[in-house]
């Protein structure tokens, strides 16, 4: 395999935008490839993911590559998925040694319309999706199972709220943050029993684009590139009713293709969306009480569809980038339930 | 040098305009099934499993795919979902083929689909962004234009597109898989076809199907130890470029001649017309042949009409196009692209039945998408590259 490196991240997160979706990806595409300090003509491949249902019209992508720009033409590609998995056909491309670099972009405008209830369009469409389960009451069966199989409770979820809205006041990026406690958390009403409207992510509007490149390129650009030193993604059955929802095997699964275990992490940037998914996945991922997770604030402090997963990534590299730690775990999700997961391994020098 | 890698197995559907027999989880895994037959292989010997399809509007599924995954066995698996307008069928076999030659797997399934029965395409297709006028109705409402203009620029008689349209569908008589099979079908009968969208007549268009394509790659080792021959993949190429802006010709675009170029390169193409045997070409209106064989560099500027009326591109021409009826005789949107590449690879195996062609060493598959913007392209040989 050749080693790739991530040189460049940009990110743009808010709660409602005013901009549409070409709008707000134009100038973080434009910081990712300044901060890259590769000529855009130099970059080798270009890859995308994005939902055409956020939108609500088809092809969101191609006006998007309109705004990007793509003349002279270029060798490209766009995945229906989160970013994360454009991030892996990237990475992919630049394995079969046909280009040496690559710009990964994704976006998501959550806010055009009712997230919870679009994403009931996800589900089985001859079973489930006539009865309109939102993205909501899917997380709380998931929480429900996970919390009676399980010594926690939702004091725990509470707590994982707490630190993630506590640590997302040094992140710009975050829509919600603030210094609360998990007593206060509780006293809260049930938005679907056992989630609280803390447990739930914030949804936010924006995009995330990062440039990668191979080997010698990446230690000419960068003066601590952050080498994606493993990548690995796994999907479970579609039917809520035949996986054990209260566990992530294609995390676990992800986790331990890109080679999580062979070291300690420093820490974890995870996209998990609702509070018990965090809990979750830390178990599926085998991690230790001392691995510190989402520094960032994480997906439950901004979660912008489609771009979130690729958008813990970037911040995962950021800190790397930064020398506040030289291993991390990245990871994405996609699919209700945590059907779907993308790992990756970042290290320092 | 990257792994060389060959096609192992194909399965297409019986394209049809409903596919009312089968949910959507049963027209993928009716192709998967067909593909991993033909490999004399089970879901349990791929490592991978790579999705394509065209907007998601068309079923009214937001990211199916997660949907399918127990359908076309990637549980456990990993499953990536491509989508590049109206080329996906072609990008998603690219994607395919360059996880075999990355070397990161040994075995993948690629499957591209679309079950436009579940909605409306032609209006699924009419965009109407916010505060902006839609103009056209349909693809054909798009591609019009540019055909007149192609007429305009290239002086080529009316009745090309009329000429192309009768081959395409007599071919289609020999494909058991064709959604359109018109017997009797003759030239007046299309003459006096409904004008559409002038000058496209309906049956100068595609049909709206249902129906998917697999096909399952292999890395050089296994390929070789596959029951059937292979069909080696020796050149892919994708160029993509934006819809509009000034000075973009949209009827020649320049990322199909990039693409083409690309190809020829990577296969040690110089001639492409006498060096490549056949081609499975996207013709979604019957113009775009005469158009897309300037493009493609098989006629020289303003020509390409020219081959028509010879039948140069007739099956006993001298570069047979679109053997299986094309995209005018089966056009399940998101796996019309994945059908030129499947057809394409099926001439190099011969396995085509009564549209195989004699002595065919190296063909194309070619698709394109978006208002033309999108372009993925390949070559195989019976020969190892």
């Amino acid at each position: 395999m050749r080693d790739v490196a991530i040189v460049s991240f940009a990110q743009s997160n808010t709660a409602r935008e005013d901009r549409n979706e070409v709008e707000i990806l134009i100038p973080v595409v434009q910081e990712a490839v300044k901060r890259s300090g590769l000529p855009r003509g130099e970059i080798g491949f270009t890859c995308s993911g994005s939902s055409d249902f956020l939108q609500g019209q088809p092809f969101a992508f191609v006006m998007a590559l309109d705004g990007v720009g793509a003349w002279p033409p270029v060798k490209e590609s766009h995945v229906e998925m989160d970013g994360a998995w454009a991030l892996y056909e990237a990475w992919v491309k630049i394995q079969t040694g046909e280009v040496d670099s690559a710009l990964v972009y994704a976006f998501g405008k959550t806010s055009s319309g009712d997230v919870a209830e679009v994403q009931a369009l996800q589900l089985d469409p001859y079973c489930v999706t006539p009865l309109w389960p939102d993205a909501d009451s899917i997380a709380a069966l998931q929480a429900r199972l996970y919390l009676e199989g399980s010594a926690r409770t939702e004091r725990d979820l509470a707590d994982v709220a707490v630190r993630s809205r506590r640590d997302a006041m040094d992140n710009p990026h975050a829509v919600a943050s603030g210094a609360t406690d998990a007593e206060t958390l509780l006293a809260e009403p049930y938005r679907c029993s056992p989630l609280r409207d803390h447990d739930c992510p914030m949804t936010s509007d924006g995009a995330t684009a990062m440039v990668i490149v191979a080997g010698d390129l990446a230690t000419r650009l960068s003066e601590r590139p952050v080498w994606i030193r493993g990548i690995d993604h796994r999907i479970d059955p579609p039917a809520l009713g035949v996986r054990d929802l209260s566990r992530a095997p294609s995390a676990e699964r992800a986790a331990s293709r890109a080679g999580v275990l062979e070291a300690p992490v420093d820490f974890a940037e995870i996209d998990a969306p609702y509070t018990h998914q965090e809990l979750i996945l830390r178990e599926a991922f085998g991690l230790s009480d001392g691995v510190r997770i989402n520094p960032s604030g994480g997906s439950l402090c901004a979660r912008t569809l489609m771009s979130s997963g690729l958008n813990r990534i970037g911040d995962a590299a950021l800190r790397i980038a930064r020398g506040e730690g030289d291993r991390a775990l990245a990871h994405a999700t996609q699919g209700p339930c945590l059907q779907q997961n993308l790992v990756c391994v970042l290290e320092g020098e | 040098m990257a792994i060389r890698c060959g096609v192992v197995g194909i399965g297409q559907t019986k394209y049809d305009a409903k596919r009312i027999d089968v949910s959507m989880p049963g027209l993928v895994r009716e192709a998967a099934l067909r593909a991993l037959e033909d490999a004399d292989l089970t879901f349990a010997d791929v490592d991978a499993v790579v999705i394509g399809k065209a907007p998601d509007m068309f079923e009214g599924v937001m990211l199916p795919e997660n949907y399918l995954a127990d359908a076309v066995g990637a549980s456990g698996k990993p499953l990536l979902r491509v989508h590049t307008a109206g080329s996906v069928g072609g990008s998603t076999a690219i994607v395919a083929m360059s996880l075999i030659q990355a070397g990161i797997h040994d075995r993948v399934l690629t499957l591209s689909w679309e079950k436009q029965s579940e909605s409306n395409a032609m209006w699924g297709l009419t965009l109407s962004p916010p505060f902006s006028v839609a103009v056209v109705a349909g693809a054909g409402g798009y591609f019009a234009p540019l055909i007149r203009s192609y007429i305009q620029r290239s002086g080529a008689p009316e009745d090309v597109g009329i000429r192309t349209a009768l081959k395409d569908r007599q071919n289609a008589l020999k494909n058991p898989y064709a959604h359109l099979r018109i017997e009797g079908i003759d030239f007046d009968q299309i003459a006096n076809s409904p004008m559409l969208w002038d000058p496209i007549r309906y049956l100068e268009s595609c049909p709206s199907s249902d129906g998917a394509c697999a096909m399952v790659v292999a890395r050089e080792e296994l390929a070789l130890k596959a029951p059937r021959p292979p069909a080696w993949v020796l050149a892919t190429a994708m160029r993509s470029e934006p819809n509009q802006f000034p000075g973009r010709d949209a009827v020649n675009p320049q990322a199909g001649q990039l693409a083409a170029r690309d190809l020829y390169k990577q296969a040690g193409i110089g001639n492409p017309r006498r060096e490549i045997d056949c081609a499975e070409i996207y013709v979604p209106f019957s113009w775009f042949e005469a158009m897309w064989m300037e493009n493609l560099g098989f006629a020289a500027l303003n020509e390409g009409w020219k081959m028509v009326y010879e039948g140069a591109t007739a099956l006993d021409g001298d570069l047979p196009v679109n053997m299986s009826g094309g995209v005018l005789s089966s056009n399940a949107i998101g796996a019309s692209g994945m059908v030129r590449f499947a057809e394409a690879a099926m001439q190099v195996r011969r396995q085509a039945g009564e549209h195989q062609l004699d002595d065919v060493k190296i063909a194309m598959g070619h698709a394109y998408g978006g208002g033309s913007q999108y372009f993925a392209l390949c070559l195989f040989g019976v020969e190892k590259p």
